[in-house]
């Protein structure tokens, strides 16, 4: 009896920790993002922009219509994706920013696919350009993954040069073997369909990237704090060498965790070129696969967490046109306060552990 | 050479590779003054991926200072200066505890290019005064071997202090300092430095070099201020160290091999083969993946490679 | 550290701040910021200021600006990705305009069509685009036949060519690339029939280190005249004076960039056409869904000739800009073959500027050193 009832306090014990740690978690990115705004803040007085003027301009572009909405969860569908690039191989301690790379060799392949199933019914054409897609891109980032595991290079490094390998090839494909000799003005490969497209989310503009963003970043959770394989990286991550010294397959590990990120990546790929472009071409190389380092890091590499943070720089992107055309600030604008938040959050990283409230307090 | 002296002043197939030298020449310098400040940065024990966003910053500060003083050598001080202050930030973010410096350089380079973009919206229109060159080649009757050799002041300060580097990490106290840091905090920390304090110095060292390989980009080659000056020069740079071994002369040759590599392509095309120049384009980063995967092993550590250095321990 | 003690210090005001902005926001009403005037949208890929095509363009809005109950709206750097389809979409919506003018090519297809299916009651003007009747009747194309002035600056060119080689710095060669390619060669072999045009394509439409590197490539293989279609041709101009050779520039007058240097150049007039749109667009005319023209409609313009260019240079240009203007003289006529020896345009054929045909340019004439892939 006396055991049963020290049981429950110290599992109420433990929860109350839980929840202070979530609180943790919650509370001080916030603050972070609260001090980068004040910062961001002063920066554009100078310019003579009023603060709360430019806040209320971007709330309204980022989240103050229907339209808005519509416009930022549109930006974060395929952050989501290019964000898990960075954040999967991010368990084992690996720094990739590639992701760029990734998204264009799968929407490389995501087209081949396609183009080379006409006539399939569009459901088959959308699996296989899928599959095509994430093949490629897990490939292009597990190649960085075992050049680091098998040869010792560095995985930053080179998943940085295999991003300008993708689109030095992306360009070449598109303006030589597999161009449509249709395509005048804007060298690209034929159209995969309009059968083919994957279309919006009924009711609204939002193409269902946004909805495989979210299913991959739940997936992605459960994979990395739910499985053993899960937990495998994140020893392994935690001390390489320790796992290997455990007897860890740290390789196969590297391996696996490169290509699902690469694999999301590629998916991205895959949804711009089903559901924006219609067709392989250089707009596939936009920066997406660039924002989405961001959003991994500001997310703590918490695959759960990339979903709103994905969300809050859509939004930051979305209200950036407004704030040109309202406040003449330069487009820029929203990459110095993307750079503001970006150091503030990991500046932030210092506070963990150190205020109080937040401290375990055991049973 | 015959064919050149019959066409008069051009050059044709003689003209890749004296294109290929003096495209190494001219587009190397920014990758030289990034890798050798990087170099340092390293040696201490840190990293900063940020240099790129420092090389923007630093081609738009030094394009406005020239543009407004009428002095493209204060131009290249104020690039110097603020890349001291990028360095600054970074070591002083990356003193917090906890605090992933190659995260802050990530973070960095966004916010230097974004400021850099910010600021200099204003300095894309006007001409600033550019930096002079020197002619090496008034022996030459060849015109475009005359120009080749027509070389800035900048390279030439490169190419002495990467040689005036290894000497210094070597030979000098400051040098062992620096190479203790970067070896071991602890015996750095026993020998009553400060950590920080070393790798502050070391990076706004590095911060400071970057800074003026920016400003060569918009005060010599290409020669003008834009969003699209950099094409990744400062983060291919970082790439350009390790490649090197951490070795500022090995930066040197780094430099030149790249710059070279990168004026391949526009060299075949302007005699006439223009098939598939993306891929050309490509042969810079190309080779250095390749001599990276071929030079690197799994089994030991990177000869050279400052033993704190968060990208190498595994 | 510092800053963290600024957060704790300006934890109460931030929010303050932030809550203030929320209810700003929940304030301000639905209707259209600019409430009267025709709101008028502006697009640009680039930087608005690049001496090049994008401030071509940003010429043009300042030319409609001054045009009464006209308000202009703004966004430059905007990626051909469905980016584009959100500022036009957040123009309509946020700012009420009712005339668009997305300027990119890239721009069109699918994003300008797919937006201006959605939205029948704007109008969207498109620079570059060919649209077909397939297309939606908002949606319309305008573009100038550039190569009339490319030809003109050709035949400068030519005459102030001593070596015969000229150098061509190209961005992708596409239709409108290569067409202005060939017109620039085939006025300056009118000077001297055997002169060479050597093309390097960069492969982008922006990158100033390659196109100075290329332009550095091309002088050193013995160019003396060099031009270029890119989207900022500030690099070029400026490594060819500081190289000491001529330049013909693109898009804008760059003259102050290289007063010695520059020959002429080939420029649009969106300062002519935009303020006529936009009246027409006020006063309920139709404006035609397809527009082109070249040097006769004013859609284009040669620039002023510089201090280098000789007495038979410029009567030469004068004479062709002349039969430009008069209308039925054909750049692109028969017998005429491409670089690799193919007859392209048979020997008593010749293709006026509307000819569709000329679009689709997938050649470079003989005497250009290049190819297309």
């Amino acid at each position: 009896m006396a055991i049963a009832i020290g049981d429950k306090l110290a599992g109420r014990a433990a929860l109350g920790d839980r929840l202070r740690q979530a609180a943790e978690g919650v509370v001080i990115p916030t603050l972070a993002l609260i001090a980068a705004m004040i910062l961001f803040g002063i920066f554009v007085a100078v310019s003579r922009v009023d603060p709360l003027e430019l806040y209320a301009v971007m709330y309204r572009g980022a989240f103050g219509t229907w339209f808005s909405w519509q416009n930022t969860l549109t930006r974060a569908a395929p952050l989501i994706l290019t964000a898990l690039c960075t954040a999967l191989p991010a368990q084992l301690g690996m720094v990739i920013i590639g992701g760029e790379g990734a998204l264009v060799m799968g929407g490389l392949a995501a087209t081949a696919a396609a183009l080379a199933l006409p006539g399939a019914p569009p459901l088959a054409v959308q699996l296989a350009m899928a599959l095509a897609g994430m093949t490629a891109g897990g490939l292009w980032i597990a190649l960085a993954g075992g050049l680091r595991h098998y040869r010792g290079v560095n995985e930053t490094i080179s998943s940085l040069l295999l991003v300008y390998i993708a689109i030095a090839l992306l360009n070449h494909l598109v303006e030589g073997p597999m161009r449509d000799p249709a395509s005048l003005n804007k060298p690209s490969t034929r159209a995969i369909g309009a059968a083919n497209m994957i279309g919006s989310i009924p009711g609204t503009d939002i193409h269902w990237g946004l909805v495989f963003g979210i299913i991959a970043a739940v997936l992605a959770y459960f994979l990395v704090y739910r499985t053993t394989f899960g937990f495998a990286a994140r020893i392994a991550g935690g001390n390489m060498r320790a796992a290997k010294v455990v007897g860890l397959a740290v390789g196969r590990l590297v391996l696996a965790m490169c290509f699902l990120g690469g694999a999301a990546a590629g998916l991205a790929g895959m949804i711009e070129i089903a559901a924006v472009h219609g067709r392989a071409n250089g707009n596939l190389a936009a920066g997406l696969g660039t924002t989405g380092i961001l959003v991994a890091f500001l997310a703590r590499h918490n695959p759960l967490a990339v979903i709103p943070v994905a969300v809050l720089l859509g939004g930051i992107g979305a209200s950036g046109g407004l704030i040109q055309r309202r406040l003449g600030l330069p487009d820029a604008s929203v990459m110095v306060l993307q750079g503001i938040i970006f150091l503030m959050v990991l500046a932030s990283d210092a506070l963990y552990g150190r205020i109080r409230f937040f401290a375990p307090r055991g049973g | 050479m015959a064919v050149a002296a019959a066409a008069g002043t051009a050059l044709g197939w003689w003209g890749v590779p004296l294109g290929v030298v003096a495209g190494a020449v001219r587009v190397s310098t920014p990758f030289l003054f990034v890798s050798l400040g990087e170099c340092l940065t390293e040696r201490s024990g840190r990293i900063n991926l940020g240099l790129e966003g420092t090389l923007v910053m630093g081609a738009m500060t030094g394009y406005g200072v020239s543009y407004l003083t009428g002095s493209p050598w204060l131009g290249v001080l104020a690039a110097g200066l603020v890349g001291a202050v990028f360095g600054a930030t970074h070591a002083a973010f990356c003193s917090l505890p906890r605090v992933n410096d190659i995260a802050i350089g990530i973070a960095l380079m966004l916010f230097g290019i974004g400021l850099a973009f910010y600021i200099g919206k204003p300095l894309i229109e006007p001409q600033a005064a550019m930096l002079p060159s020197i002619n090496l080649g008034w022996w030459s009757s060849v015109p475009p071997l005359r120009d080749a050799l027509r070389v800035n002041v900048l390279f030439l300060i490169g190419v002495v202090l990467a040689p005036a580097l290894v000497w210094g990490l070597k030979n000098t106290r400051w040098g062992l300092i620096l190479r203790t840091a970067g070896e071991s905090a602890d015996a750095a920390l026993a020998l009553g430095y400060s950590v920080n304090l070393i790798r502050l110095g070391a990076t706004m060292a590095g911060g400071f070099l970057a800074g003026i390989g920016g400003s060569f980009l918009s005060l010599y080659y290409p020669g003008s201020w834009n969003e699209r000056l950099s094409s990744g020069q400062g983060i291919t740079a970082v790439a350009l160290v390790i490649f090197a071994r951490w070795d500022p002369m090995l930066c040197f040759w780094a430099s030149i091999l790249f710059g070279g590599a990168g004026a391949f392509g526009p060299a075949l095309q302007s005699v006439g083969v223009t098939e598939g120049y993306y891929l050309f384009n490509a042969a810079p980063y190309i080779l250095t993946l390749l001599i990276m995967i071929i030079t690197c092993s799994p089994r030991r550590t990177l000869t050279g490679a400052p033993a704190e250095l968060s990208i190498t321990r595994s | 550290m510092a800053f963290t003690r600024i957060s704790r210090r300006h934890l109460l005001q931030g929010t303050a701040a932030i809550g203030a902005a929320g209810a700003i926001a929940g304030l301000l009403p639905g209707r259209p910021a600019f409430a009267g005037d025709v709101v008028v949208g502006f697009i640009y890929v680039g930087s608005r200021d690049d001496y090049g095509y994008n401030q071509a363009h940003a010429q043009g809005a300042a030319a409609l600006k001054k045009v009464p109950g006209v308000k202009v709206v703004e966004e430059e750097n905007v990626p051909e990705t469905d980016a584009v389809e959100k500022t036009m979409e957040s123009m309509i919506n946020l700012d009420g305009a009712t005339l668009l003018f997305p300027t990119s090519f890239g721009y069109y297809n699918p994003h300008v069509l797919k937006i201006a299916a959605k939205d029948p009651k704007v109008r969207f003007e498109h620079c570059g685009g060919l649209w077909t009747e397939k297309d939606p009747k908002n949606a319309a194309s305008y573009f100038g036949y550039i190569d009339e002035a490319q030809y003109v600056a050709g035949i400068v060119a030519g005459h102030t060519s001593k070596t015969g080689k000229l150098g061509f710095v190209a961005a992708k060669p596409i239709p409108q690339v290569l067409r202005n390619i060939n017109a620039y060669t085939l006025g300056a072999q009118t000077a001297n029939p055997k002169i060479t045009t050597q093309v390097i394509f960069t492969g982008d439409w922006s990158m100033p280190v390659k196109e100075a590197e290329a332009a550095n490539s091309l002088i050193d293989q013995g160019v003396d005249v060099i031009t270029c279609h890119v989207d900022g041709p500030k690099t070029v101009v400026e490594t060819a004076a500081r190289r000491g050779i001529m330049v013909t520039g693109y898009h804008c007058d760059q003259s102050v960039l290289a007063p010695k240097a520059y020959l002429t150049g080939a420029e649009w007039n969106w300062e002519g056409l935009y303020p006529k749109f936009g009246k027409m667009f006020m006063a309920g005319e139709p404006i035609p869904n397809f527009y082109r023209g070249g040097l006769k409609e004013g859609l284009v313009k040669v620039s002023a000739y510089g201090p280098a260019v000789g007495e038979a240079a410029r009567k030469a240009a004068d004479d062709a800009k002349a039969k430009l203007m008069a209308g039925g003289f054909a750049i692109f006529k028969g017998p005429m073959t491409d670089n690799k020896g193919k007859m392209v345009i048979a020997s008593g054929q010749a293709h006026g500027q509307t000819d569709p045909v000329l679009e689709r340019m997938d050649y470079l004439v003989e005497g250009v050193v290049g190819s297309t892939s």
